[in-house]
């Protein structure tokens, strides 16, 4: 009932892919459907590689509404350098700054709302400098809706009731999300629930179960008695 | 003192000369004599002594802070020109300059002209100076502080000419001139005679500014000690007249850098900072400047550093003359590249960073850094992107969430009073039903930093009926005597 395909292989078959068709290192959109749910950012960061400074722009209006990236709690080994723009005009210049430095390992940028800066012509100079320097970009998207972009994956990612934890029942364990791929240049749309395994740092897609009740019961079977 | 006198009479409030007039210095028990004028020490003023003492001698005894830090920076000016008379200066103490006169002498026709032609030189720039020339650094020293006018001593002769000077004239600390008066030594020829095993004991394990023996050694050349001379600092800067005054200098911009940056490559040095100055033909000058944060001399990168700033120059009626100077600079290695042609992942990094804190200023620009701390806003600090710290190893604790607000933001929370977990809450008009938790993890403040009224918090990791994960803290308990009822705050999200 659940076919399971881990994401490495799905980045596997990405590369395959004809390189002509599409690098793998490239832009790519997070859609965040309320502001206050990382599981956005957790997505993102759970696709960073390792090592490699990363270059985190943030609009004004991100970093007021869904906070800044806090450093103890990302599992990230490399350098966070982050810059904190007013505009979006702002926020892009930087992202594409940082996608023409060829010592970076990733360029975050967080863009709240649907601003005019952000047109399709604007993705498409920040695609094809990704591609050039093969520096994967991730933009956050909060608050807005997915007009055209020239973005090559785009997905749409909220937040699911967790695992459950393997000691305490009454917390919350490994992160769920629920992970919406609605458009793709080389890969194959879809919807999945991903699990995030933070002890190996590594992602499981598996299909959502199409059984409302069975979906229902699994992970938040334990409700609190103070409710 | 003379250099002060010179500064009041350029904007014109010199004070008469009959007027006792001292410039004081901070010192230990209140402000003491640092110089006096000529009026001020006919009255028997001395440097050293109290400002209160002399006010007692000489009641209308006017008092003026001495600038110590520009003494310092126009005798480091003066070391540079002194270099005419000889190619090896160095700047000595607080108020002396040793020259390195050996075989410069004769341009100037022998030892006393080349003194006589140094006093007119002095003089000339409005200060008077005690000139002499021996064959070793602190004989020099000595001679020109208390020896004879325009003193002239050969290599054989300096102990003879050293003998009838005061063991003031050793370079001595107070407290060991204090003490050689006590033991009835007042001239160099004094401890000279004394039997030198006897001073040996007494001095023996003392440093060299408190060992009157050293001293000694070094003033008759017994003990080496050598001048070196600080290297001059080149100057750096291209230029471009124009015919006509233009508004905009951005054509002449790529030359310009182009310019600098071959000249500095040809002397082996790089820069830091760069000032653009355009002389406008009303006679105003408009300068910007910019910094980067690595020394370089690549001129690609400095021009985009002037990108977009170049609106801050006022231009005024138009200008006809743009000078780009080269500040900050030192001495650089040419870097090797890389195979492949790239340039080393440090250095793209700092140009990056350069680029960035160029356009959005430098405290947007950032690098998070972890710290020990376990008040979650200090356990983590922003430090100046590139500032090398030692980053603090933290051992892994409880887990953290991966976002933080500046400011917690306060929610109304519904739960098991006195300290049970958060059971709903409302969060920006959104109801949230608490369906898991864990903790509370109590985190005290800290006491060495926070005020005494600081309350505790419980933080809580919760998980809402969406799968939404926050982290929310209450502050305070009930009954703490620390404000009324404990408050709930959401400091963070979760992955």
């Amino acid at each position: 009932m659940t076919c399971a395909a881990s994401l490495s292989s799905i980045r596997r078959l990405s590369q395959v892919a004809d390189p002509k068709e599409g690098a793998t290192q490239t832009l790519e959109e997070v859609f965040c459907d309320t502001a206050c749910d990382a599981a956005g950012v957790g997505f993102v960061l759970s696709h960073l590689a390792q090592a490699g400074p990363v270059l985190w722009v943030q609009d004004r209006l991100s970093r007021k509404e869904a906070g800044r990236p806090y450093l103890p709690g990302l599992r990230h080994r490399g350098t966070v350098l982050r810059v904190d723009v007013s505009t979006c005009a702002d926020a892009l210049w930087a992202i594409e700054e940082g996608l023409r430095c060829t010592a970076l390992g990733a360029v975050v940028g967080e863009i709240w709302g649907d601003p005019p800066a952000l047109s399709f012509t604007a993705t498409k100079r920040l695609a094809m400098r990704a591609e050039l320097n093969a520096t994967p970009c991730w933009l956050i998207r909060r608050g807005a809706a997915a007009n055209l972009s020239a973005a090559r994956n785009r997905w749409r990612v909220a937040a699911a009731p967790s695992v459950a934890h393997p000691h305490d029942p009454k917390a919350p364990g490994d992160p769920r999300w629920r992970v919406e791929l609605f458009r793709s240049r080389n890969l194959k749309p879809g919807t999945w629930v991903a699990t995030h395994d933070r002890a190996q740092d590594r992602v499981d897609l598996a299909a959502p179960v199409r059984d409302g009740a069975l979906a229902e019961g699994e992970g938040a079977s334990w409700h609190r008695a103070a409710r | 003192m003379e250099r002060w006198l010179r500064v009041k009479e350029r904007h014109g409030t010199a004070p008469p000369d009959d007027l006792p007039l001292v410039l004081a210095r901070e010192g230990h028990h209140g402000p003491v004599i640092h110089a006096a004028n000529r009026a001020a020490r006919l009255m028997g003023i001395e440097p050293g002594a109290r400002v209160v003492d002399m006010r007692a001698i000489c009641p209308d005894l006017q008092v003026e802070y001495a600038d110590l830090s520009g003494d310092r920076t126009a005798l480091d000016r003066l070391v540079l020109w002194a270099r005419r008379w000889c190619p090896w200066s160095v700047r000595d103490g607080e108020d002396g300059l040793i020259l390195d006169t050996t075989g410069s002498d004769h341009l100037m026709g022998g030892e006393a002209e080349m003194l006589v032609e140094m006093e007119a030189g002095l003089s000339a720039l409005g200060l008077s100076a005690g000139l002499a020339v021996a064959p070793t650094w602190g004989a020099a020293w000595a001679l020109a502080r208390f020896g004879p006018v325009r003193a002239i001593c050969g290599p054989e002769e300096v102990e003879q000419k050293l003998a009838p000077l005061p063991v003031a004239a050793l370079r001595l600390e107070a407290d060991t001139l204090v003490l050689l008066r006590r033991l009835g030594l007042k001239t160099i020829g004094a401890i000279r005679d004394v039997p030198r095993l006897s001073l040996t004991r007494r001095f023996a394990r003392k440093s060299l500014e408190t060992n009157p023996l050293l001293r000694l050694d070094q003033a008759l050349g017994r003990l080496a000690e050598p001048v070196s001379s600080q290297e001059r600092v080149p100057h750096f800067r291209a230029i471009q007249r124009l015919p006509e005054p233009i508004f905009d200098p951005t054509h002449y911009l790529p030359q310009l850098c182009r310019d600098l940056c071959a000249q500095l490559g040809r002397k082996g040095y790089g820069c830091r900072r760069l000032h653009l100055s355009v002389y406008r033909t009303d006679g105003e000058v408009s300068t910007i400047m910019m910094a980067s944060s690595m020394l370089g001399r690549d001129a690609v990168h400095f021009m985009g550093l002037f990108e977009d700033k170049l609106e801050k120059l006022n231009p005024g009626f138009g200008f006809d003359l743009i000078v780009l100077e080269a500040g900050a600079v030192e001495q650089m290695e040419a870097v090797q590249n890389r195979l492949e042609g790239g340039a080393e992942d440090g250095l793209e990094l700092s140009k990056l960073v350069d680029r960035l804190s160029a356009r959005f200023g430098p405290r947007a620009v950032t690098r998070p850094v972890l710290r020990q701390s376990h008040v979650p806003e200090r356990a983590e600090t922003s430090m100046v992107a590139l500032l090398d710290v030692a980053e603090q190893v933290l051992t892994r604790g409880l887990e953290r969430p991966i976002r933080l607000f500046d400011h917690p933001q306060e929610v109304r929370v519904f739960y098991a009073v006195p300290e049970g977990p958060p059971a709903q809450f409302i969060y920006r008009r959104q109801t949230h039903r608490v369906i898991r938790y864990a903790g509370p993890e109590r985190i005290a403040p800290e006491w060495w930093h926070d005020r005494p009224s600081t309350r505790l918090r419980d933080y809580f990791k919760i998980e809402d009926q969406n799968g939404q994960r926050f982290w929310l803290y209450r502050e305070g308990l009930h009954e703490d005597g620390r404000g009324g009822d404990p408050r709930w705050f959401v400091h963070g999200m979760f992955a």
